[in-house]
């Protein structure tokens, strides 16, 4: 929100009811239904005890979740490191005017465009070592053995690969924003004082690039972080474990397993968590 | 860069790796589309680089199959539905966080946010019962109100970036030239964030378009999207790989037919309007 002065009214609320009905009915009706089911052991509609903590410390105890936890962690660190510097040299490297920036722009948006679960599925085409290019190539043109339906670290690495394919065009196309916003001033001045290519970037862009490069991380981590179809498409959150992130886990216990007492509570840590995480987002953009 | 004596090799560099970049890029998405015009035996039998027999015939399927192609048109019409209704709820909103202060603007805008950011997982049991309560279970409509969870904070965000661009010694003008504040609102101040509208329209599409979690769980039979279509055939006996492709490259379309008008506003878009 800009801060300059602005007339203070709150008849404003009016204009906000229409979004907060709406929300209500997606978001707080559901919330209050999470935090109902976490307190109770449901045995059928008419049967039920108030439970109070147990399924936090259920949920909170629980090793399998303990350990997507940490898995989705790993992963979502891994995926900053990988996607942030390339998405910085890619955003560097669009060219800024006529038709190639035109075509750029498109290609590097085409794949954000794709459903989720199509991602998955080009993947899951693409890898496999029978019949995609990228596992055949991989495997008897390279010689280097590989099957993500089989091997952990392979699946591991299919998923990464699959997420910086198709969120790292995400962060250029933010990096690519933030130059365009830099004047030619700038430029101009750097270059009478003789200044390095890297100097330019270490001393005007990376300093204009400081405000999308925060949104760029927190939307990065936390879309990754909440990751569920992908991998599901791809590996289903196998083999064995290894691809069990938190979305996944969680929709096994609520979807698969109905268990609606433990779904609730590990629901309700899951979004307290990303609400932190809101908040060192929200305060960390409104700085800019 | 204008004026920079370009340094011609660097620039021969990057113009190389960046077309690398690109064919990488696309060679996933190029995969199918080669697989889609494939029969499933050319698939699975010896690994080819290129097809040995094109053919239609996956996309023939799809077209006159209810089964198929009814997915395809409940995705578009819940996507729709989601547009419209979280723009008309968005905009009057977006107006006011962008004009004026009020008590809890800035906690509001901040719950606006996280539900931007949170999990669809996490909502899916109450969200599924509390539309089979309401009776809205397995209709567009289900999963185009439940996509107003992540769109309108999205497109309140977006529009309210927009807006604040606009001075506001426009809105003042027109109410002391007369106008009603609904006549200003739609014969001035639209016009004006016209682009915007078009960009918060086109992510609300988008993100609707690509969401698979909420929209499979709210349905079964009669609202399936073309999403949940796909991945209920993967795991029917024996994948069918090229109509599965062909599939997956008819969701490419409408996204790849509109990013050509929104290209010089997406990354703003991206940004939640603000760059």
């Amino acid at each position: 929100m800009s801060t300059d002065r602005k007339p203070a009214d709150n008849k404003a609320w009016f204009f906000v009811i229409p979004v907060i009905i709406s929300v209500a009915f997606t978001a707080i009706i559901p919330l209050i239904i999470v935090i109902n089911y976490s307190v109770q052991d449901i045995f059928g509609p008419d049967d039920r005890i108030f439970v109070g903590s147990e399924w936090f410390r259920d949920v909170i105890g629980d090793p399998i979740i303990r350990d997507s936890f940490w898995r989705s962690i790993r992963f979502s660190v891994q995926v900053l490191l990988v996607q942030i510097p390339l998405g910085i040299v890619l955003g560097l490297a669009m060219p800024k005017r006529g038709w190639r920036a035109s075509a750029a722009l498109v290609l590097m948006a085409l794949p954000l465009l794709i459903p989720f679960n199509v991602v998955g599925m080009i993947w899951q085409i693409f890898a496999r070592a029978d019949i995609g290019l990228g596992g055949y190539f991989v495997n008897d043109v390279l010689g280097i053995s590989y099957n993500y339906t089989l091997v952990p670290r392979d699946a591991w690495f299919t998923v990464l690969l699959m997420d910086t394919w198709h969120w790292a065009p995400l962060v250029a196309l933010l990096v690519y924003a933030g130059l365009r916003s830099i004047p030619d001033a700038y430029y101009r001045a750097a270059e009478i004082d003789g200044a390095k290519r890297f100097a330019i970037f270490r001393f005007i862009e990376l300093p204009k690039l400081a405000g999308v490069l925060t949104i760029a991380v927190l939307l990065r981590f936390m879309d990754s972080f909440m990751i569920y179809t992908e991998p599901f498409v791809l590996t289903g959150g196998g083999p064995g474990n290894t691809t069990n992130f938190l979305s996944i886990s969680l929709t096994k216990i609520a979807v698969g397993q109905f268990d609606l007492g433990r779904a609730a509570a590990y629901s309700l840590i899951f979004f307290l968590f990303i609400q932190l995480f809101c908040f060192i987002f929200y305060t960390a953009m409104k700085r800019l | 860069m204008s004026g920079r004596r370009v340094n011609s090799r660097t620039d021969w560099m990057r113009r190389v790796g960046l077309g690398a970049y690109f064919v990488l890029l696309m060679l996933p998405i190029a995969w199918m589309v080669s697989m889609s015009l494939q029969p499933n035996q050319d698939i699975l039998s010896d690994f080819t680089w290129f097809p040995e027999t094109l053919t239609l015939d996956n996309y023939r399927t799809i077209f006159s199959d209810p089964s198929w192609y009814s997915g395809y048109l409940n995705s578009i019409q819940y996507t729709l539905m989601n547009m419209v209704f979280s723009l008309i709820v968005a905009l009057p909103a977006a107006y006011a966080f962008s004009r004026y202060k009020f008590i809890g603007d800035n906690h509001l805008f901040f719950w606006l946010l996280t539900n931007r950011m949170a999990p669809a997982a996490v909502f899916l049991l109450p969200v599924f019962q509390l539309y089979q309560n309401v009776g809205l279970f397995d209709t567009p409509l289900a999963v185009a109100l439940a996509h107003m969870l992540f769109n309108v904070p999205l497109a309140v965000w977006i529009l309210e970036g927009f807006m604040s661009s606009v001075p506001r010694a426009i809105d003042e003008t027109a109410l002391i030239d007369g106008y009603s504040f609904p006549r200003f609102f739609a014969r001035v101040f639209l016009p004006l964030i016209r682009s915007g509208v078009g960009v918060a329209a086109f992510f609300c599409f988008m993100f609707s378009w690509v969401e698979l979690l909420l929209a499979r769980t709210l349905t079964s039979v009669n609202a399936k999207p073309i999403a949940a279509t796909m991945t209920r055939t993967v795991s029917a006996s024996g994948v069918d790989w090229g109509l599965l492709a062909a599939a997956g490259t008819l969701t490419l379309i409408p996204g790849a037919l509109i990013i050509w008008f929104v290209r010089k506003h997406i990354a703003k878009g991206f940004a939640l309007g603000r760059v």
